[in-house]
């Protein structure tokens, strides 16, 4: 399934991406292309450049160098942090940004997101009172108002607890899947990328060590037999002097 | 814009703690700050004791009896007094703190000021000042106090001796009638009369008579002391009062005090307001994350700025208008002027509003821009309100380059113009060139800012 989303014409491409701040280099020449419904996880340690990665592709970092097929109106984006306003009711919120991302239909679209993020019945709560869990699911809400082609996620699952990682990947998965939206998203979870993505793309001080299924990934590191998935993937950022 | 407008204030809708802290603090410290500077000082508490015994508290001044207490009601014009009965008693209340500082008046003030007045020699008659010297500042502030309650008793009992002088003068010219001491009333023949009589006799002697030479020779003298003589009364008035003082200013306002003090008092509400707002909006994008989010193409950084600038500007002009009808309505300043101080209102609120905004891109935190928006605010307020001269020149001009970089002079500049009158022109666009400066660093802050 992954491979024929492979062969099919990109719906993101990335081309030679590199940011310097200074004379660090957070970004190294990263090429890459995701699929219409394609999953794709960016894994790599910290400080790997896998939110720079993302905020150039959602148009909030300008690039050094490189250039990203998409405008950024066709791509949606969940910062790591919730991007709303605590003192502002979800509705509000959604409303707020549905009109700034200019939506035909406002009131429908918000209601069409409360839906599918499940919260219509905190509907007209303030963000602040509400869990971390829910308070993702509003960020989340807020990146597919514009019902982009593509939606790029940074850590979504880092402040879930297990259940309500669980409902944020079936969430995303039927997104994908089913609406055939591309997504993209970082994660520190190696296991979380192993059991979600597509493909994977492994980054490590700026650059990309490796483009491939969990799989291909596995059969890298030569002893896929032996040791678990998060093994295999700390074995292959030793292999390469990470 | 109007969309994050709304946002913006429906944030501070729901935030009546931060709205009413924002409304009233400023209001509490302009009320504050107006308050002092248009009241002046009150009566400062001094002790008075007066040791002159009650019947000995006449001066013969030419055989007119001059009731010394009546001088008290001089130094009392400025002091407030607390009366005590002995010199002991007066110290005490200064090291109490009760009174700023005690005038003592000696048993003896009586006595030498009869000696001085009658041309006795001795020594001068003195008072005594007493105060604590517990800071440089309370020490001038008494000095200053004393000295001129003194100067204005001086000049009173001056006036009385300049009276009395002339009218001995008037006595020895016009001649009359004066009461002396164990001699009784005593006929004056003066000097006019004298020489009236004078030039009677001279005209009824034959022109060869020996005495006639000798008698015009007294008739010429009693002519030229008459005249003499008169011109010298407005010689004594000028040494009392030597010098005529006449103010004219060559620059500045016209505005008296109070209204001065309701400039301050609003210019100071308006720039707290404008800076906390702006500042803290602006930053709060950032904490909230949604800086990032916003900027990635659903609205300008430039926007952004312009859309924080209008919403501080906004409704610290509309606090500011109101406060400001409602001292001038105090004031009875009239309204004629209205369309104008709301103009030089607005360009301060902008141009705070640009300094609130650079503040808050600086800092990037709503604690820090808030910190650093008082801590700024204050200075600047208190430098734009040195006058000159009360420091030394050089100084005097680093403060002028300073108070010029910020909005604050310029602003009470432009409200002083709007509504006492004057060139409005320059301070506005002295707040316009402000609002540009400011804006620029903002607008070069956020580059740093997600």
């Amino acid at each position: 399934m992954a491979a024929s989303r492979t062969d099919a014409p990109a719906a993101l491409r990335a081309e030679s991406l590199s940011k310097a701040y200074g004379d660090r280099r957070a970004l190294e020449s990263v090429s890459f292309s995701a699929a219409p419904g394609e999953l794709v996880a960016i894994i790599g340690p910290n400080g790997a450049g896998k939110t720079t990665l993302l905020q150039i592709l959602a148009g909030a970092l300008a690039p050094t160098s490189g250039s990203v097929s998409l405008d950024r109106r066709d791509v949606g984006w969940v910062p790591q942090q919730p991007a709303v306003y605590s003192k502002l009711s979800v509705r509000e919120n959604l409303r707020l940004f549905a009109r700034l991302e200019r939506v035909a239909d406002v009131d429908a679209t918000v209601e069409r997101m409360l839906d599918q993020t499940g919260l219509t019945d905190r509907a007209g709560d303030a963000v602040g009172t509400l869990s971390g869990g829910n308070q993702q699911r509003v960020n989340v809400a807020v990146g597919l108002l514009g019902d982009p082609a593509v939606l790029l996620l940074d850590e979504p699952s880092s402040s879930l607890d297990p259940r309500q990682r669980e409902r944020l990947w079936a969430f995303v998965s039927t997104l994908a899947r089913e609406g055939g939206t591309t997504v993209v998203y970082s994660t520190h979870n190696v296991a979380e990328a192993e059991r979600y993505a597509d493909r994977l793309l492994v980054l490590a001080d700026g650059e990309l060590l490796f483009t491939g299924t969990p799989a291909e990934l596995e059969q890298a590191t030569g002893e896929h037999d032996a040791i678990d998935f998060e093994g295999a993937f700390v074995r292959f950022l030793r292999s390469r002097g990470h | 814009m109007r969309w994050l407008l709304l946002k913006d204030l429906q944030i501070l809708r729901r935030s009546p703690l931060l709205v009413a802290l924002l409304v009233l603090y400023p209001l509490v410290v302009a009320l504050l700050v107006g308050a002092a500077l248009s009241s002046g000082p009150s009566k400062p508490k001094v002790a008075f004791a007066n040791l002159v015994p009650a019947d000995e508290a006449r001066i013969d001044l030419g055989g007119r009896q001059l009731d010394a207490t009546s001088y008290a009601s001089e130094l009392f014009d400025k002091v407030d007094p607390i009366r005590v009965d002995s010199r002991e008693e007066a110290i005490a209340k200064v090291e109490s703190g009760e009174a700023l500082g005690a005038l003592v008046v000696p048993p003896d003030v009586i006595e030498r000021l009869q000696g001085s007045l009658g041309l006795g020699g001795g020594e001068p008659p003195a008072v005594e000042v007493y105060y604590s010297a517990e800071n440089p500042l309370k020490r001038r502030y008494v000095e200053a106090t004393i000295d001129a309650t003194l100067a204005d008793a001086n000049k009173a009992l001056s006036d009385e001796i300049f009276k009395e002088a002339a009218g001995y003068l008037n006595l020895i010219v016009a001649g009359g009638q004066i009461s002396l001491p164990l001699v009784g009333d005593v006929n004056i023949l003066g000097l006019r009369r004298a020489q009236s009589i004078i030039d009677g006799a001279l005209a009824g002697m034959p022109p060869d008579d020996p005495s006639v030479a000798a008698l015009r020779q007294v008739s010429r003298f009693a002519r030229l002391a008459a005249e003499n003589l008169d011109v010298s009364k407005p010689i004594l008035a000028s040494i009392a009062n030597p010098v005529r003082v006449e103010e004219r200013a060559l620059s500045g306002s016209d505005a008296s005090l109070d209204v001065f003090g309701v400039e301050v008092a609003v210019v100071i509400s308006l720039m707290f307001v404008t800076l906390l707002l702006a500042a803290g909006m602006l930053a709060l994008e950032r904490e909230e994350h949604a800086f990032g989010r916003l900027v990635r193409g659903l609205v300008s950084r430039t926007g952004l700025l312009a859309e924080k600038i209008g919403l501080a500007g906004l409704c610290a002009w509309a606090l500011a208008a109101v406060m400001l009808a409602v001292l001038v309505g105090f004031l009875d300043l009239g309204w004629s002027r209205t369309p104008l101080w709301l103009l030089a209102l607005a360009f301060a609120a902008v141009a705070f509003a640009a300094l609130g905004v650079a503040i808050g891109g600086l800092t990037r935190e709503v604690r820090a821009a808030s910190l650093l928006a008082f801590m700024l605010a204050l200075p600047i307020a208190a430098l734009a309100l040195i006058p000159s001269g009360a420091v030394n020149p050089t100084l005097y001009d680093a403060i002028r380059i300073v108070s010029g970089l910020f909005p604050f002079k310029p602003a009470l500049d432009a409200l002083d113009a709007a509504i006492s009158g004057g060139e409005l022109a320059t301070p506005l666009l002295h707040l316009a060139a402000l609002t540009l400066g400011f804006g620029a660093i903002a607008r070069l802050a956020l580059r740093r800012f997600a």
